[in-house]
């Protein structure tokens, strides 16, 4: 009798169990967001939860700098999410190469993205997208709108006065002109030689006559920005080439930096930390009057594990995301990330505001490093960033280190040889 | 006429370890030297051969990595042995010194390190060392020698040395200890015979003591030989995995994460990956040789 109800009580327990996980599926996100972590727990998820009942959502983030690598053990040994967020280019092409990330195409959501947008996340023919776009990146460089007025200094347009309003804090002496350290070495690239590069190049022209072999990394246009990064060295804080990511961010947020050459990534994280008025200016041009480029960077896509057991369920978000809705969601919970959606969405945030404000005002492009020319080795990506550090710190002069990146280049990619 | 009996209960009590052994060592191990002699062409694993090894080796590009790695793993073993191991011999005979007081409590802080993850050692020394924020600054300022003072982990002069010196004294309890148990272990006669002639203090250490605790000495070397030329945790913990300032810290730990596992755009190479790996085992494998029948045997045992 006993063993009975025992057996009834283990049945029933199995069968609640299982109903239970009928009714709702889980599927999980891979991310290397970990800063988002509490938006995407507060806003983003309840929202799809709420109007997609019975799908739970679940948003594992892991370290920036480790999460590629993270990501295609997972994938390898079968323990990924449901849900990839998608790298921009070569790294996420070769995950759906690799039969790790599905086409999208036949979801009715892509439509609502430009070319441009989906470009990050296609075949090279174009003839398959594997990503949903989210956001693109743009940089800049955020100030101490108070130590501005303190110092009564004017925003800078060009280079010649960005450069009389680092002497001016210098000269001043009680704030950092600039927050920037080369210890991490990723800053001086993305932060610094894609920042300012885009208005040596051209943007897009340049770019695409690189890629094509028209033009070479000892051309002017791509070796004067080295000589520009160069100059930034005497308005970097004492110490800087020990100093990381964080403590850059944190010497501009407790107000003792001036400028900060940024990504518009860095907004939500600056809004929570600063307690003074930031500004934003764009990547200053070298005369009055001439085109601005900015790098606006195709940077966060998401896409489907191929080997996920809950395809529906998962093509249910990714088509959410898809959606104005999400855009609107998206772009005001992370300002600094703008979605990409072809329908603009009206941003809150002020700062994030001022910086989307420049796509209607200078020609966009994306970091130059990135489309095709980082597929060989040597890594055109990661040289860039000990390229940028050396010639901040005056290690190699700017013609010695367009040679270098030129003679990579050339090692292994057809179009240069 | 009675047949040999085989003896099960060999078998049996073996197993387990053999077979734990082999699951998670040498099974590992040698896939990783088979995958060396492979490459990946479109999505498809073809056998290359030894094609890896003459990219790692001969390829500009990989082999100026590859020797700037090794080198650099040379001068990290060098400091090691030149600072942590002499220091953990005197730590060990200063300790072992019958009339110093709190010897266990100076033993336990200097062990203490050892027991800390490489995390947080790595996390704790960029903050003491940074010139924003650390201590080292401040200290150097109090005691009025604030111009010695420089970033030392952003220099490519400094870095690998600074590092080094941060793993030392992380590690130096090690040696320390074995020391420690070793001089305890000799007896108290041979002392005393040797004070009988005259040998007394600071000669005793020299001439008693440290030739028969000289095999320690040896086992210590290896161990630090073996430990700095798998070392990579420090070095990621505190530079990441481009081991800058300008790949002046990398070590082949870390130029095998990069290379296997890939970095921001650069995708993952498992088959270059496992041929750096290889040369890796090579390496230790030879070292560890030279000590085994170059040097151990040579060394002279005393009865104790």
């Amino acid at each position: 009798m006993k063993r009975n109800f025992l057996k009834l009580a283990l049945l029933s327990t199995a069968l609640t169990a299982t109903s239970a996980m009928a009714e709702d599926v889980t599927i999980t996100i891979e991310s290397w967001r970990n800063d988002d972590l509490v938006l995407w727990q507060e806003q983003i998820i309840p929202a799809f939860e709420a109007k997609h009942p019975g799908i739970k959502v679940n948003f594992t983030p892991s370290a920036p700098a480790e999460y590629n690598a993270v990501l295609n053990s997972k994938l390898d040994a079968g323990s990924a999410g449901d849900l990839i967020t998608c790298r921009p280019f070569d790294a996420s092409l070769a995950l759906y190469e690799a039969g790790h990330l599905s086409g999208l195409d036949d979801m009715e959501a892509m439509n609502n993205f430009s070319d441009v947008a989906k470009s990050a996340w296609q075949t090279d023919d174009g003839a398959v997208s594997f990503c949903v776009p989210m956001a693109s990146v743009i940089h800049g460089f955020i100030y101490n709108k108070d130590a501005f007025a303190e110092l009564g200094v004017e925003v800078p347009t060009t280079e010649a006065e960005f450069f009389a309003v680092l002497d001016k804090f210098k000269e001043d002496g009680s704030y950092i002109p600039m927050a920037m350290g080369t210890n991490d070495q990723w800053e001086a690239a993305t932060m610094g030689y894609n920042n300012i590069g885009p208005n040596y190049w051209k943007g897009e022209e340049g770019r695409l006559a690189l890629i094509a072999g028209e033009q070479k990394l000892t051309d002017p246009q791509w070796v004067a920005p080295y000589a520009t990064l160069a100059k930034w060295a005497d308005y970097l804080g004492d110490g800087y080439e020990a100093q990381t990511y964080p403590d850059s961010q944190n010497l501009f947020t407790l107000g003792r930096a001036a400028i900060y050459p940024a990504g518009s990534w860095e907004i939500s994280g600056f809004n929570s930390q600063a307690d003074f008025e930031m500004g934003a200016f764009k990547p200053p041009v070298q005369n009055a009057g001439d085109t601005c480029y900015i790098s606006d960077h195709t940077d966060i896509g998401i896409g489907m594990n191929a080997a996920t057991e809950n395809p529906e369920a998962a093509k249910t978000f990714l088509a959410w995301v898809g959606s104005p809705e999400f855009a609107s969601i998206f772009g005001n919970a992370l300002p600094g990330f703008f979605p990409l959606s072809s329908e603009p969405v009206e941003l809150a945030d002020p700062l994030a505001k001022e910086i989307v404000g420049w796509r209607g005002e200078c020609e966009s492009t994306i970091r130059s490093t990135y489309q095709i020319l980082s597929r060989g080795t040597p890594n055109l990506e990661n040289e860039t960033w000990g390229a940028s550090v050396a010639a901040i710190k005056g290690a190699s002069s700017p013609e010695d280190l367009g040679a270098e990146l030129q003679d990579g280049l050339a090692s292994w990619y057809a179009p240069h040889q | 006429m009675q047949r040999a009996r085989i003896r099960w209960h060999i078998a049996v009590f073996l197993a387990p370890a053999v077979l734990v052994y082999t699951a998670i060592m040498i099974f590992p191990l040698f896939n990783t030297l088979r995958l060396a002699l492979y490459s990946e062409v479109d999505q498809t694993r073809i056998f290359v051969g030894l094609d890896n090894f003459r990219t790692l080796f001969f390829d500009p590009i990989w082999s100026e990595q590859f020797w700037n790695a090794l080198g650099n793993n040379f001068w990290f073993f060098i400091v090691h042995m030149l600072v942590q191991n002499p220091i953990g011999v005197a730590l060990a005979a200063i300790l072992s010194h019958p009339r110093l007081r709190f010897a266990a409590l100076y033993r336990s802080a200097i062990f203490i390190p050892t027991i800390l993850s490489f995390v947080i050692v790595g996390f704790a020394w960029k903050l003491i060392l940074s010139p924003i924020w650390g201590i080292a600054p401040s200290m150097l300022e109090f005691i009025g020698l604030k111009s010695l003072f420089q970033p030392w982990l952003g220099k490519e002069e400094y870095a690998l040395t600074t590092l080094a010196l941060i793993s030392v004294w992380q590690f130096v309890g090690i040696p320390m200890m074995l020391i420690y148990a070793a001089l305890l272990s000799i007896p108290e006669e041979i002392l005393e015979a040797g004070e009988v002639d005259g040998i007394t203090g600071i000669s005793a250490f020299w001439k008693i003591k440290l030739p028969l605790i000289l095999p320690s000495i040896g086992i210590i070397s290896i161990l630090t030989f073996v430990g700095n030329f798998n070392a990579f945790d420090l070095i990621y913990a505190s530079q990441g995995a481009l081991a800058g300032p300008d790949f002046s810290t990398d070590i082949l730990g870390t130029f095998l994460y990069r290379t296997f596992f890939g970095f921001q755009l650069q995708l993952g190479d498992p088959h270059m990956g496992s041929a750096i790996a290889s040369g890796m085992f090579a390496i230790i494998l030879i070292g560890v040789c030279i000590y085994l029948f170059g040097i151990q045997t040579r060394m002279r045992r005393y009865q104790m």
